[in-house]
């Protein structure tokens, strides 16, 4: 299963990840390797198989939430690690609709 | 007691010499904190060491000790926990550029109950990126390596928490094991380290990698030192919906029960060809200790097992290319400067990622995306049932199923950096239980003949069997000895 | 409009947002305003290491709105994960469902001119809701995330292409709006964004066997701008075709100050959401047990309220559809009925009273029922003090009024402002007499038939008694005192 290099830029652009030519190129390569791998999985019958979606059974599985408030953090500790703010916002460049 | 003695106890001998206070917590820490400033120069285990506040929590301990008010066997030990669990107010960074300097404001559910309990933590430990690797060798920030050859890998991910507790920079420590990355490279370094049952312990505060298949766990130079820390942070989490509402073993409590009638399953494809001959023969002599101590050996067949790492590695980049899209320098982390949203985004994640994380983001992405989904990700779910069910058949004829942990020792360093493929094929033993969501371990069993490095072998559990495998785990550990303790030069 | 030989056809998705304390996956309030980003959390800010907890609340509600529309509720739903990267979703994903949803089918019921039509749903489904992206925060022009609001609980609601006009789907939205209000699961407000509404419209020629291309339109914050939007909507696609075009499938945005719907500007690649099911979460188990317990407690739903106000109390179907509207009127007009006489006679001077007087003051005082010092059972005691004949009508309102604006009780009130009517016959009598003596040329010309003077003298005697004298008791005196007819 071969990767081109314009679905590395499409992946890349979905994942919002900028690659160097250079890695589009090493990256190409590696990823047609592993899913030349990962198409051993087309040797299975896998028809009627459930998915295991979910690892946890769901005997194990403890009760929902109470619909209560408890205190957050705080507009202050909330932005605090921001690498940009303005008052209590988070500041990003200006969004365009 | 010296400080070389003080460094080599247990964590269960640690909290038996504080209680009858023949030393005291401050004395671990120092001499814990020295040991590490002389040798973790070379090993690289931690990325941060919190030595002040390690000092704050020793005389803690010290003065609760003093009013006979010990909050548990690990009151005053000190221990240390992977990079990847959140602790607050002490930078956190998943061994990534992307978090560094990242202080977040709250601690991982684990990491309170390590404090609750009283322990000392000395730091933060490191890891492959985003504990995304088998090798420690992603790691952002430095290299990590192996006690027992410094030129080679401790194994990955949680490479820190492995030489740590090999080279007795804490008594135990916490790492967390996705594909395998507390088992590899416990059996890399010559320790024991616990994965446990999911769903046994919470990843509220764990940095997410892939969330169906992450676990926490404990790494430790004894048996008995993983079943206290594993009991300790065990236990259903309100904040984590994944946990299991069963109520925890008392680990330690049968430990000593052996291995007599024990069924213990060898899959035979796990013995076939492709392992080193040193690590073949330990596992087939550990083995051998089995059937002295009084255990049956059962031959079993894992018929799916050569399906596994293609499932696992569609999975779990998948879960991790949306668990990784929080990255992205809006709220917290670093930023790189982009003169609009996109390019903000875009730079921010090349400049912080590294390559064995962007590589995954881009498979998980493509394994899901419009088209792909049905033929990578949905398949590679039902194979994942055929894993889970070929264990669920096994385990009707045996308690335990035993094997290599990994196909041969640990590797020279850069050696596999540029072939991931053959990186990930070398999960194929460990695995097969993220896959099932079993509990499994990997315990010492000797040594490769060829270099002298240390060999595991593991154990698989039926579900929350736990204790099962702690006692057949500490059978083999009593009868070949606990693993010696590398010397660092 | 469209011209005849053209169809419009319209689905809604309907977005809903939950009145819970907390929200759907993390305790935080759900509080409206506040400073940004105070009600906040690990878990709706996504920082690393955060886990969803679902609340039971949600799903209570869900089902709750489920069964009233007639929806089969699945027994086990599951959560997943749309991924896109946008600043005011913390995650780059949206926890959502796809392919399970917790309802599917059901239908809304609504009337366009007094004529019952039905709407199909396709499903409905549990997510949470985005952040919100503030523009301007500062001189240079950045733009601001506030996640307050991230992770309230919403319903969505995805109806089929079943409406046919912009009427129809007004209609359908205010029925449906109505439920959610009625089971108190929502709030209803389209203006602050609790109800919001997107519409995906397509034409066709009548007659035709397959729907056209349709698009989908955004930002229509009211009725009336849903309106709007369909109409030019549909106008716009009509013109296409008629000029032997094709509509291009894409997504508009209404704009509110010209009526008109514009493409979205950034021409983005078609989103790739990447759904698969959300590990974090397991799936959502309703029980047999819960479904039977919520229907128990189902309130009467505004369709059912508005036919039993028409057959059983004889309101008219306007006056019927003015009470739903507001669950909370509705039960209040419930209670005063039963506070002071049930049965469709009383029913249609309560529901005057509710609909004229009451409306008026809440309007204008802009409070909810439940805020009313005018109770249910206090309208109920000067309705009794009208067929009392203590208070005539005009007395009545200014009780009404009082009692609206500053509380206390109407039959004090009537005293302390001395509006008691005079009833007394003698009293009136003797006011009568007054009058028709200091008006003999008036009597003259009302005996000569001059009839029309009959308001003359009830206004005189009224004034003499001071306005309150009993309008009943001085007509049938005056008749009696200048004879014959009035």
């Amino acid at each position: 299963m071969s990767i081109s290099l314009e679905e590395v830029r499409r992946i890349a652009s979905l994942a919002r990840l900028k690659l160097s030519p250079e890695e589009e190129q090493r990256f190409a390569g590696q990823l047609s390797a592993i899913l030349a791998h990962v198409a051993v999985l087309e040797e299975l019958d896998v028809s009627g198989v459930e998915p295991m979606t979910h690892a946890l059974a769901a005997g194990e599985v403890a009760a929902l939430r109470a619909d209560r408030v408890l205190p957050g953090l705080g507009a202050e500790t909330a932005v605090a690690p921001a690498p940009d703010r303005a008052g209590t916002h988070f500041k990003v460049p200006r969004i365009i609709e | 007691m010296t400080p070389t003695e003080l460094t080599a106890l247990t964590v269960r001998e640690a909290g038996e010499v504080l209680a009858r206070r023949l030393t005291s917590a401050a004395e671990l820490t120092e001499a814990a904190l020295t040991r590490i400033e002389r040798v973790d120069g070379r090993l690289g285990a931690f990325l941060k060491v919190t030595a002040e506040e390690a000092r704050a929590q020793a005389r803690a301990a010290d003065e609760r000790t003093a009013r006979g008010e010990r909050l548990s066997p690990l009151d005053g030990v000190p221990l240390a926990v992977k990079d990847l669990f959140l602790t607050k107010g002490v930078e956190t960074t998943a061994g990534s550029r992307i978090l560094e300097g990242y202080r977040p404001p709250y601690d991982a559910t684990v990491v309170e109950r390590l404090k609750a309990a009283g322990a000392v933590l000395l730091g933060k430990l490191n890891l492959d990126e985003f504990a995304m690797g088998s090798s420690s060798e992603n790691s952002g920030y430095r290299p990590c390596r192996n006690p027992w050859d410094l030129t080679r890998t401790p194994g990955g991910s949680s490479g820190g928490s492995a030489v740590a507790a090999a080279a007795r920079l804490a008594h135990g420590t916490l790492g967390t094991d996705t594909g395998g990355s507390i088992r590899e490279p416990a059996s890399f370094c010559g320790v024991v380290g616990v994965k446990p049952s999911y769903g046994r312990v919470s990843r509220y505060g764990v940095v997410a990698f892939a969330s169906s298949l992450d676990q926490v766990g404990p790494l430790a130079r004894t048996v008995g030192d993983a079943a206290l820390l594993l009991r300790t942070v065990a236990g259903h989490d309100p904040r984590d919906m994944t946990s299991s509402a069963r109520p925890v073993d008392d680990y330690l409590a049968n430990l000593e029960s052996g291995a007599k009638g024990l069924r213990v399953g060898v899959p035979r494809e796990w013995l076939a060809a492709g392992l080193e001959p040193g690590t073949e023969e330990a596992v087939r002599a550990a083995l051998d200790v089995y059937r002295r101590l009084g255990a049956t050996l059962v031959d079993i067949s894992l018929p799916h097992s050569r399906y596994g790492i293609a499932a696992y590695y569609i999975i779990a980049p998948a879960e991790a290319s949306s668990n990784l899209a929080r990255y992205d320098g809006v709220r917290f982390g670093i930023r790189a400067p982009g003169r609009g949203l996109r390019e903000m985004y875009a730079d921010t994640r090349q400049h912080g990622f590294g390559a064995e994380v962007k590589r995954r983001i881009m498979l998980g992405t493509y394994a899901l995306s419009s088209g792909y989904y049905d033929a990578y990700y949905l398949r590679a779910q039902k194979v994942r049932t055929l894993v889970r069910h070929d264990l669920d058949l096994a385990f009707g004829r045996c308690d335990l199923v035993a094997g290599p942990v990994a196909p041969g020792v640990a590797f020279p360093l850069g050696e596999r950096v540029e072939d991931p493929l053959r990186m990930y094929l070398a999960d194929v033993f460990t695995i097969t239980a993220n896959l099932a969501a079993l509990p499994a371990l990997s315990v010492p069993c000797g040594k490769d003949a060829a270099t002298g490095l240390p060999v595991g072998l593991q154990l698989v559990g039926r579900p929350f069997d736990e204790a099962n495998l702690l006692r057949a785990a500490r059978a083999l550990e009593r009868e070949v000895g606990v693993f010696p303790a590398p010397e660092v030069p | 409009m469209p011209l005849s030989d053209f169809e419009v056809v319209v689905g809604l998705e309907v977005h809903a947002q939950l009145l819970t304390r907390s929200k759907i996956f993390c305790p935080c309030s759900t509080a409206f305003g506040g400073e940004p980003n105070a009600h906040t959390c690990p878990v709706c800010l996504g920082l690393p290491g955060a886990l969803p907890v679902l609340n039971e609340r949600v799903v209570e509600m869900a089902v709750t709105v489920g069964l009233s529309l007639g929806c089969r509720i699945r027994e086990k739903s599951v959560f997943a994960r749309k991924n896109y990267f946008y600043p005011d979703l913390p995650k780059g994903y949206q926890i959502s469902q796809y392919e399970q949803p917790i309802c599917e089918g059901g239908a809304v019921a609504f009337a366009v001119d007094g004529v019952e039509k039905v709407a199909r749903l396709v499903r409905i489904h549990i997510e949470e809701d985005a952040g919100k992206n503030v523009h301007g925060v500062s001189p240079d022009g950045a733009s601001g995330v506030d996640l307050n609001r991230a992770g309230v609980p919403l319903l969505e609601i995805v109806s089929e292409p079943d409406l046919r006009s912009a009427t129809e789907a007004v209609e359908f939205v205010r029925a449906l709006r109505a439920v959610l209000v009625a089971l108190g699961v929502s709030d209803g407000n389209m203006q602050e964004g609790s109800l919001r509404c997107d519409a995906n419209v397509s034409v066709m020629r009548r007659g035709a066997s397959r729907y056209g291309t349709r698009c989908e339109i955004k930002n229509m914050n009211s009725f009336r701008f849903l309106e709007e939007a369909i109409d030019y909507e549909a106008r716009r696609q009509v013109e296409i075709v008629e000029a032997g075009g094709q509509v291009e499938q894409e997504t508009r945005l209404f704009d509110p100050d010209r009526g008109e719907t514009r493409s979205m500007r950034s021409k983005e690649e078609a989103h790739d959401y990447r759904y698969f099911p959300e590990p974090d979460l397991p799936p959502v188990i309703v029980p047999l047990t819960l479904i039977e317990r919520l229907r128990a407690s189902l309130p009467e739903l505004p369709r059912a309220r508005y036919r039993r106000y028409q057959e059983a109390l004889g309101l008219s179907a306007y006056d019927a559809s003015v009470l739903v509207s507001d669950a909370r009127v509705a039960s209040w007009f419930d209670r005063a009925l039963s506070a002071y006489r049930p049965g469709p006679e009383a029913a249609k001077r309560v529901a005057n009273w509710l609909n004229g007087e009451v409306a008026r003051l809440a309007n204008e005082t802009g409070l909810g029922p439940n805020e009313w010092r005018l109770t249910p059972e206090k309208l109920g005691s000067v309705l009794r003090l009208l067929d009392e004949g203590t208070l005539g009508g005009p007395g009545a309102k200014q009780v009404v009024e009082e009692v609206f604006r500053t509380g206390g009780d109407p039959a004090q009130v009537v005293v302390a402002r001395g509006l008691a009517q005079v009833s007394d016959e003698g009293a009136i009598e003797a006011a009568v007499d007054r009058v028709l003596t200091a008006s003999p040329a008036e009597v003259e010309r009302h005996r000569s038939g001059k009839k029309d003077l009959t308001g003359f003298f009830v206004g005189r005697v009224m004034r003499e008694l001071g306005g309150k004298g009993n309008p009943a008791v001085v007509n049938a005196l005056l008749r009696t005192k200048l004879g014959g007819g009035s």
